[in-house]
């Protein structure tokens, strides 16, 4: 069997309302089987409600090496964060 | 005869057939599920491997539901453990079809495709039936063989359609196991009664909807359709294959060396 099958990332929406989260990767040789794998590797639990596939390749990532002048500007504008608002109790998800 | 023991006599018939029937679902799905079960940490790919693993685990489950339900008809007190494990090879009535061992990875996707799309048919159809238990276990069961259909018929159009290695396997198992689908709408005594009473559809009357399912997944598989099978082959009135005593050793043998155990 071919052992090279292209990989796909696997997102998962754990119930209605929620974001589709990435959970892990499969190997699949096209798309249909692709949702089938993940179907198969990452809902035995009932973790889910819907999937989505998309190939590995297709994600254009930030370089580790650019991390600094991307991530760093942002440590300190702690403005940023609303933490001076109350959130009530009855507000879930937020 | 007199007309009460007549009636009676037809009553007891029917519920011998009633038994019957339900084993022969539940058998053929317990054996299918456990040749499956085989492949479990030798299938092509991880992915596969836990795929097969969880069809296995549907046609467990389908298979528990329904020897309770006929332990309960029979009424000998035999529960499922007992009728899946203390049973002998002439007294398992599953079709002949799912006991054929595995070989490759395309001969257990053609048995599965074959036997899917009948048990498809089949579910939906028992969905309506007159017994509402079985109804019932039928509704549980036809989602979970809904995408065991989409599975094997997924695979054996990417095998027939694949390589020329693949496509030339997958056609020879097709040749080989085709034999065997003569038995899924061969109608006997016990099928005749328990339709009559609503329990269960007319087999012949599936026969063109899985004709038709099978077909066109053949032709999308670009595999071709050998003729029309006339060995009747008798799993499920208990006439089996060697290879089912050595499938009922390897699964009956922890319960039979200590009867009773729980892990």
């Amino acid at each position: 069997m071919n052992q090279d099958w292209p990989l796909f990332e696997v997102f998962i929406r754990s119930r209605a309302g929620l974001e589709h989260r990435h959970v892990g990767s499969i190997h699949a040789a096209d798309p249909a089987m692709a949702i089938e794998h993940a179907r198969d590797v990452y809902t035995r639990r009932q973790e889910g409600v819907s999937l989505w596939v998309v190939p590995s390749a297709a994600i254009i990532a930030s370089d580790p090496a650019e991390a600094d002048s991307l991530f760093e500007p942002a440590r300190d504008k702690v403005y940023r964060h609303p933490t001076f608002y109350e959130i009530p109790d009855e507000v879930k998800n937020l | 005869m007199s007309a009460p023991a007549a009636i009676q006599d037809a009553a007891s018939g029917l519920a011998a057939a009633h038994v019957t029937y339900v084993l022969r679902l539940a058998d053929t799905s317990l054996i299918l599920g456990q040749r499956l079960g085989e492949w479990v940490g030798h299938a092509p790919q991880l992915e596969e491997d836990l795929g097969l693993a969880n069809l296995a685990l549907d046609l467990i489950g389908q298979a528990r539901l329904l020897l309770s339900y006929a332990g309960e008809l029979e009424g000998r007190g035999r529960d499922e453990d007992a009728l899946a494990f203390l049973r002998d090879a002439p007294q398992f009535v599953n079709l002949s079809l799912v006991e054929q061992p595995n070989r490759d990875f395309g001969h257990t996707i053609v048995r599965q495709w074959l036997t899917d799309t009948w048990q498809l048919l089949l579910y939906e159809a028992l969905t309506h039936s007159s017994d509402a238990r079985l109804a019932a276990i039928a509704a549980k069961a036809v989602k979970e063989t809904r995408y065991h259909q989409r599975f094997s018929s997924g695979w054996l159009v990417r095998l027939g359609d694949g390589t020329a290695e693949s496509h030339e396997r997958v056609q020879r198992s097709l040749d080989e196991l085709w034999r065997f689908t003569h038995e899924l709408f061969a109608a006997d005594e016990t099928d005749a009664l328990v339709a009559a009473a609503g329990i269960a559809p007319e087999l012949a009357a599936l026969e063109p909807a899985w004709s038709a399912r099978i077909t066109a997944d053949l032709q999308a598989a670009t595999l071709t359709r050998p003729p029309a099978a006339a060995y009747p082959w008798h799993g499920k009135r208990g006439a089996h294959s060697e290879h089912l005593s050595h499938l009922l050793a390897e699964m009956q043998q922890l319960p039979r060396a200590h009867p009773g155990v729980q892990w």
